[in-house]
């Protein structure tokens, strides 16, 4: 399954409470406020690390280019995508369950 | 229910006044219960506080919703699950929430509990039997 | 839109229906069924009543599925089916019944 975060980590539980239910294995894509998840440095940093290890993390390319975050800003192992990217991705998954 | 029903899941993680989300969920469940489909809701997160008994908005003007939960069991929703570690967090056990039921058309009509308490992992697997997931 | 009644304004929306659940009352039923050239028996207030319990427990008006259901489980099956109840409101049992009771226009109905 493919689970997509729309909304900043540091308003909303929205990546907390995908994190604490999304099944092992599965595609998580930040997009959106979702994106500030993906930055070094941050308050939430660790808990993507860990996360790293249980699901292929994603964060939306265009999405971080409006926001004026660098790739290189990106926390090790996180997949950036383009929307083509992003239309496989949801191709590619049996669902799709869009955290709001 | 026929055989091209599909498997919905709505996953309501709001409280019920603050923003309109809880009672615009609701209200796409009830449409969405006229097309046969099989259906089901979760409650996690703040979600769980559309479910605590006792709500009465006389003196705030609004509409008190809660009411019409109690009106799902007729529209063929009777799966209420609402996640255990949602409910602790909040200092909330099962008895804080509003008493669901619905008439069990297969055993004789008899009255049943809607809601159902399951835990994270429990959540996670009904999450993977889905066929469509919406999130309000 | 409004309409009057023994001096009396009643506020509707673009439907017809009663923009204040509060100011129901029978006589105003009475009026909107004689707008749709409709007299109303008791078999019409049988569903009216009902539909206004339902509204008043479950702050709902029950789309016209259930409301056939509920009606056959409290009425008998006789009345519990859509012939019978579109012979009673040919507009829709869940669209004519609710505005004849005030209530607004049913979730989901189009």
């Amino acid at each position: 399954m493919l689970h997509t975060i729309n909304k900043s980590p540091f308003e909303k539980n929205s990546l907390d409470t995908c994190l604490r239910l999304a099944k092992p294995g599965s595609e998580i894509l930040l997009l959106e406020d979702g994106v500030y998840a993906a930055v070094k440095g941050t308050a939430v940093e660790q808990q993507v690390m860990q996360a790293l290890s249980d699901y292929t993390v994603y964060a939306l390319g265009p999405d971080l280019k409006a926001r004026g975050i660098e790739e290189k800003r990106l926390i090790d192992g996180i997949e950036v995508v383009g929307y083509d990217g992003f239309v496989d991705l949801a191709a590619n998954s049996e669902r799709v369950q869009s955290w709001l | 229910m026929g055989n091209g029903a599909k498997k919905f899941m709505y996953v309501n993680r709001r409280a019920p006044y603050g923003t309109i989300y809880a009672l615009e969920g609701l209200e796409v469940v009830l449409i969405g219960a006229a097309f046969d489909q099989d259906v089901c809701m979760a409650f996690v997160d703040d979600g769980v506080y559309q479910l605590q008994k006792g709500q009465d908005t006389a003196e705030s003007n609004m509409k008190n919703f809660s009411p019409t939960y109690r009106a799902l069991g007729d529209y063929e929703v009777t799966k209420l699950y609402v996640e255990k570690e949602s409910l602790e967090q909040r200092g909330m056990s099962e008895d804080d929430l509003m008493e669901l039921t619905y008439e069990d058309e297969d055993d004789d009509y008899q009255e049943k509990p809607s809601i159902r308490i399951v835990n994270r992992g429990e959540l996670t697997d009904l999450m993977e039997q889905q066929d469509v997931i919406l999130n309000y | 839109m409004a309409f009057e009644i023994g001096g009396k304004t009643y506020e509707t929306d673009e439907e017809g229906y009663l923009a204040n659940l509060a100011d129901w009352n029978p006589e105003i039923a009475d009026y909107m069924a004689k707008d749709d050239d409709c007299d109303l028996t008791d078999n019409h207030w049988e569903v009216i009543n009902f539909l206004r319990e339902y509204y008043e427990e479950y702050q709902i008006a029950p789309a016209v599925r259930v409301l056939t259901k509920a009606i056959g489980k409290r009425l008998g099956k006789e009345k519990g089916n859509s012939k019978y109840l579109y012979e009673l409101f040919p507009y829709g049992p869940a669209k004519q019944a609710c505005k004849y009771a005030g209530l607004p226009k049913p979730t989901g109905c189009v």
